[in-house]
């Protein structure tokens, strides 16, 4: 008897402990809990650390600008957690930061670590806006607390196939994938939008992501005289392919995905890399609305600019938007408004489709010219 | 026809390497009744010392010669891998040499592993670029299309090949492999140097894979800590395929699997209408393995407990 009547004592007061975490007074002024997740250390220390930092700049603008929700003044308080892009690892920080009593979530970084993670804020009703997650698979899965800011890769995939065939003006393509799900989703992306746009894919080929050696596939492909070859994959594959098409004698363009636009690619590629096409998600800082602004604010106070600290700045605007609107920081309330985001971010327009995938993603091209990533131009996707 | 010969190129340049990689599997399987499998790494690390060389004297010397450079790197890569080989076979196989034959082979994936994590922690875990140092002249022969490279391998690999034969068939060495090959207890009571001969065996194997490796970077254009697993992997079922333990038969093997890749993966696609695309090319390669297991256990020309070395 008494054991029980414990036992719902301490219910009890977990419970208010719980509020109490949420609806933290400091200083009359409710704390308000903003979860990041990123990989804060490994290999990719660095960009998680970027995120890390582009969320504490907008919190600290938020703060500083001071916020008020149902007429009390709010304080935006940071939660930083560390998930080693390592999708396990993510799955146990998004639950201590659902324990922790965050309002949302910034993150992940990799989509790897975001997609296992955004069941854990969907079960808890916690909205979750990742800045650079790009696999189709995060908000396919149905869940009404998963947002992106960040064009993902069926979007990227559209606007190179339809890239290649209007504007490269490719009729007969060849697509080579790494069936890696990056590389293979994105080659099937291509394929479909090379054909809405009217053009031939004459071959379809395959390697893996341990491969150097392409010969055999390459001229199967020359045989059958392509004007540009696709590939799906990443540089280590990509660089000694260019290498062995020059070797082959092909004349066909080289296009690729994100994975193939990075410096290692020129490094390994050398003179080889020369006139090779390929795009990446997102603009270049130099092309966002906001970019040189936020590049003089971020820069004064954390360093160079690694890749999505802009994405992540967004992100807690974006949040934060839904929370005005809504005028509440109880995600129950607020979750509502995020579909109807329409925000102009550092990035650009923000706003969701029905998936909570970025309506209108772009998509920046690259070309190699004199050793160098030059900007071609910046595609919005399509619908 | 012009494809079929570009195929028929392309294989053979992969066979030839396959087959020097697998030379060094086969010769220490010949003698010693056992797989190195640290035999792989051993072209990795090869690769990445003649890289580094290479590397250091462009920065050195720059506007040196390309072939000058490449032929500093083997100078250092194969007296490296020789005395590499020379160590892992005294550190992890000669103290288990009458040790059950399940103990050297764990040993020496605990070499391959241990190799590989050394080139990590020395040379990262990024791809390492080949610098353009080798003359990149293309050939046209008959609408195929063969670069420098290409022939500077294929010429260097049969030129080793045929060195390396008269070597096992016309010297004392060769003579004292033979016969430790044939019996090691005997070969000793004859007065042979039985630690001497396996010693040299592995020099000899640990060589080949250093020009291997550095074959495979200046052909790629790149070079990375993990390139030996695969390289060794393919090489070994080229030894198997050929034969293992047989000289003639790692050097078939190799130029089988190569030419059995190539067609398979430039073929398979339009030979099944699509059906099979060409990410079954090493299940077609080792498909082929199986079969000729199937029909002759002991390899293409393995005779059993026959002429090894």
């Amino acid at each position: 008897m008494t054991g029980r009547r414990l036992a719902w004592m301490m219910v009890a007061a977990g419970l208010v402990a719980g509020c109490g975490d949420k609806t933290a007074q400091t200083g009359g002024k409710q704390a308000v809990l903003i979860g990041q997740a990123s990989p804060l250390t490994g290999p990719q220390a660095h960009l998680g650390k970027d995120n890390e930092n582009g969320v504490r700049l907008a919190l600290d603008e938020i703060n500083a600008a001071g916020l008020t929700l149902g007429g009390k003044k709010v304080v935006l308080e940071l939660k930083s957690e560390d998930d080693a892009a390592d999708p396990k690892t993510a799955t146990t920080v998004a639950q201590k930061l659902v324990d922790e009593g965050v309002a949302g979530v910034v993150g992940h970084l990799n989509s790897g670590a975001t997609i296992p993670a955004s069941k854990i804020y969907s079960d808890n009703g916690i909205p979750q806006i990742s800045p650079s997650a790009t696999a189709v698979a995060y908000t396919s899965a149905g869940y009404k607390t998963a947002f992106r800011v960040m064009t993902n890769d069926a979007q990227q995939g559209s606007v190179l196939g339809a890239y290649a065939v209007k504007t490269l003006g490719a009729r007969k393509i060849a697509i080579i994938d790494d069936r890696t799900a990056y590389g293979q989703g994105l080659a099937d992306e291509v394929e479909k939008a090379v054909k809405a746009a009217g053009g031939e894919v004459v071959a379809r080929e395959y390697t893996t992501d341990r491969s150097t050696d392409f010969m055999a596939i390459l001229t199967s492909i020359k045989g059958k005289a392509p004007d540009l070859v696709f590939f799906g994959g990443m540089d280590p594959q990509g660089a000694p392919m260019i290498k062995q098409m020059h070797q082959l004698g092909m004349t066909a363009k080289f296009l690729g995905g994100d994975g193939v636009q990075t410096p290692a690619f020129i490094a390994l590629a050398g003179p080889d890399a020369e006139g090779a096409l390929a795009s990446n998600p997102g603009l270049p800082l130099d092309a966002m609305p906001g970019g040189s602004a936020f590049k003089a604010k971020f820069e004064a106070k954390y360093g160079k600019i690694q890749n999505y600290s802009p994405y992540a700045y967004d992100a807690v605007h974006v949040l934060v938007d839904a929370m005005k609107r809504a005028d509440s920081s109880d995600p129950a309330i607020y979750l509502a408004e995020l579909p109807k985001t329409d925000y102009q971010g550092v990035t650009g327009r923000i706003r969701f489709d029905a998936k909570g995938d970025l309506a209108g993603g772009a998509v920046t091209l690259y070309q190699v010219k004199n050793g160098h990533w030059q900007t071609l131009e910046t595609v919005r996707s399509g619908k | 026809m012009d494809i079929f010969l570009q195929q028929l190129i392309n294989g053979l340049v992969l066979g030839s390497v396959y087959a020097l990689v697998a030379l060094g599997y086969t010769m220490v399987y010949g003698i010693l009744e056992l797989i190195n499998f640290a035999h792989g790494e051993i072209t990795m690390i090869g690769a990445m010392v003649a890289l580094a060389v290479i590397g250091a004297l462009t920065l050195a010397a720059p506007g040196a010669p390309g072939v000058l450079l490449l032929g500093a790197g083997l100078a250092v890569a194969i007296p490296v891998c020789v005395a590499l080989g020379l160590v892992i076979e005294r550190v992890a196989y000669r103290p288990l040499r009458h040790a059950p034959r399940l103990a050297p082979l764990i040993t020496a994936i605990g070499v391959s592993i241990v190799l590989q994590n050394v080139a990590m922690m020395i040379w990262g875990k990024q791809y390492i670029p080949f610098p353009g140092i080798l003359p990149q002249g293309r050939h046209e022969i008959l609408g195929a299309t063969v670069s420098d490279v290409q022939v500077a391998i294929l010429v260097l690999a049969v030129i080793i090949m045929l060195m390396l034969i008269l070597v096992v068939q016309k010297t004392r060495l060769g003579r004292a492999m033979r016969a430790t090959a044939q019996s090691r207890q005997v070969a000793s009571l004859m007065g042979v140097d039985v630690n001497r001969v396996i010693a040299a065996t592995f020099a000899i194997g640990s060589a080949l894979a250093a020009v291997a490796g550095v074959m495979v970077s200046a052909y790629y254009g790149l070079a990375h800590y993990y390139m030996g697993f695969l390289l060794g992997l393919k090489a070994f079922s080229a030894a198997v395929l050929g034969g293992i333990g047989n000289l003639g038969g790692a050097m078939l093997g190799g130029l089988l699997l190569g030419l059995i890749e190539s067609f398979g993966a430039g073929y398979i696609g339009d030979l099944t209408g699509g059906f099979l695309g060409s990410n079954y090319q090493d299940v077609f390669a080792f498909f082929v393995l199986i079969a000729v297991l199937v029909f002759r256990p002991s390899g293409l020309l393995g005779a059993r407990g026959a002429e090894r070395a």
